[in-house]
């Protein structure tokens, strides 16, 4: 008993029961987050944050490189996307530009959704959308340009047509592995409410497998966005009214490298906005709100 | 008195890549109007596929399952099934929407009635307050609770529930069990109750199905309708207890000598 190497045991203490305090003031009382608290918790506006940053930094390498036909500063860019805007019509061939991409994007989100929900619900189906994936997903979209302008010569519908392929692969593939991955006791509660057909797909899959499909709409339209722009470049001329590939081409022949450079900010704007405002809240209103995403 | 479901020969198998797999060998039960009917047996004897049989997700290699004089062929709303697990909530609808879910994807109500029908098996339930919650912000028996309210919601000829409770805490799971006899005392339906715990079995069952170990087949029937939370620790309740326990542990002597 007496030895020092035994362990010592649990003391003893004494037992006690309370009667519980009133909840009161614990339960629900919040206290309301300081400006800067839900200034820093926005992601929003770390991220702002973070490209004004990198905008100082770009500014203080174009004045030391002192180049403006290589690298112009930030503040000339920001003038010449000022003055594009006002006297270059900028606005305009972004707009074309997203109205071609829109186009694509709608046709080759439907066609996607198509096809996988037809790959569900058959083996021949499945093992179809598996091997075209598996083809066309590593083909760069653009690549089909050429025979695009053959088969459908300059204008828009060839644009489409290769925006079409650059959604639908990426999509199709994502959506898929997302209907796969619904859990059987979610099927099994669908079909046991007498769903069938379309109408299991519409309400049962489709938003069971939704944070896969939002994914693959995010991807898709990174894919799209990049096509497009490429083929602008490429072959801008095809469609007359130009959108904002041309634009860049364009200034890049008048040696305008500034207007180059505004091109590009208003191509990567566009790019933020998409994924910042557009996908963002459709997040908040769907995956985030099922708490099927965090 | 005619059965309202009729189990006949019911023998089921799966076909997985390399084996035939037979769940259960003809299997013969039936149950009538109101009934808490129990399968009982060791895991993985067969409760589970039965369930799913009856409830129309899996075809019979032989024998036969009618409900009300149909045969049955496919899953259907007057079959609703409560699962064991607790994602079995569509995460993306609130718990009202869940509930209404089933009324109106079967055409059986529309806007308002549907909705009205869903606040009244919520409220039965003790969830008012998180009508317009999304279930990933519900504990589990919660979740099962929303599942118990959506599957009465429907009044189906028959409730099949597996397990329901297993996952959840033995505190939980006893209230639950004490609200579903409430439940049951309102509304008096049919249910298909599956369960791995004999206690449980004698608390919720009015009759007992023992079944043997794998493939399940039909090892006695036994009534149950007198015991309630109130008679567990009886001697009355203790003798059956022991008489299934003794059943399911003879098979396994059997099986291994
Ligand atoms: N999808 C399946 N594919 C192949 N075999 C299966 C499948 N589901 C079940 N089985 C087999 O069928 C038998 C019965 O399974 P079942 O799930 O019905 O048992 P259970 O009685 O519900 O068990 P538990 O109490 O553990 O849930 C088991 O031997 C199991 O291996
Ligand atoms: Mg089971």
């Amino acid at each position: 008993m007496a030895e020092g190497t035994a362990k010592p045991l649990p003391p003893k203490r004494s037992e006690f029961e309370r009667a519980l305090p009133p909840l009161g003031a614990v339960g629900d009382v919040a206290r309301p987050l300081s400006a800067f608290e839900r200034l820093t918790s926005l992601a929003s506006a770390r991220r702002i944050f973070l490209l004004l940053l990198l905008a100082a930094a770009w500014q203080a390498y174009g004045a030391w490189l002192a180049n403006p036909l290589v690298f112009p500063p930030f503040s000339a860019v920001l003038d010449a996307l000022w003055d594009s805007i006002l006297n270059r019509n900028l606005l305009w061939r972004a707009w074309t530009s997203i109205v071609v991409l829109a186009k694509g994007y709608v046709i080759g989100v439907v066609l996607a959704l198509v096809i996988t929900a037809l790959a569900v619900s058959t083996r021949v189906g499945s093992d179809l959308l598996s091997t075209l994936t598996a083809m066309f997903n590593p083909l760069p979209a653009i690549a089909l340009l050429p025979i695009a302008l053959l088969w459908f010569g300059l204008g828009e519908t060839s644009l489409v047509f290769v925006l079409v392929h650059s959604v639908l692969w990426p999509l199709a593939l994502n959506t898929h592995a997302g209907f796969t991955a619904v859990s059987e006791t979610l099927r099994m509660a669908g079909r046991n409410y007498g769903l069938s057909g379309v109408r299991y797909v519409v309400l049962i899959l489709i938003p069971a497998a939704f944070p896969s499909i939002l994914a693959g709409l995010k991807i898709a339209w990174a894919f799209a966005w990049r096509t497009l722009i490429a083929a602008e470049l490429v072959f801008g001329v095809s469609s007359r009214s130009g959108g904002l590939g041309w634009f860049i081409f364009e200034n890049r022949n008048e040696l305008n490298i500034p207007e180059v450079f505004a091109g590009l900010v208003m191509v990567i704007l566009i790019g933020l906005a998409m994924e910042g405002v557009v996908f963002r809240a459709i997040e908040a209103r769907t995956v985030r709100l099922w708490g099927m995403q965090r | 008195m005619t059965p309202l479901l009729d189990v006949a020969g019911v023998t089921l198998q799966y076909k997985t890549p390399e084996h035939l797999v037979t769940a259960t060998y003809r299997v013969d039960f039936q149950v009538f109007p109101s009934e808490r009917f129990v399968l009982l047996g060791p895991s993985g004897c067969g409760k589970s596929s039965l369930l799913k049989a009856v409830g129309g997700f899996l075809t019979p290699v032989e024998g036969e399952i009618r409900l009300s004089g149909q045969g049955v062929e496919r899953p259907g709303p007057d079959r609703m099934m409560v699962f064991q697990e607790f994602d079995q909530l569509p995460p993306w609808k609130t718990v009202k929407e869940n509930v209404m879910f089933p009324l109106t994807a079967s055409g059986k109500m529309r806007g308002r009635e549907a909705e009205e029908r869903a606040r009244a098996y919520i409220a039965k339930v003790g969830l008012e307050r998180f009508a317009d919650v999304h279930p990933h912000m519900l504990s589990g028996g919660m979740k099962q609770r929303v599942a118990i309210a959506r599957a009465l919601a429907m009044e189906p000829a028959i409730l099949l529930m597996d397990e329901p409770f297993a996952a959840l805490d033995a505190l939980t799971r006893r209230k639950m069990q004490e609200e579903l006899l409430l439940l049951w005392e309102e509304a008096r339906f049919t249910v298909l109750f599956v369960t791995h715990s004999i206690e449980e079995a004698i608390i919720v069952g009015s009759r007992i199905l023992v079944l043997s170990p794998h493939p399940g087949r039909v090892k006695a029937e036994l009534d149950a309708d007198k015991f309630d939370h109130r008679a567990v620790g009886g001697e009355d309740f203790q003798r059956l207890q022991s008489r299934i326990h003794d059943m399911l542990f003879a098979d396994r002597v059997e099986s291994h000598g």
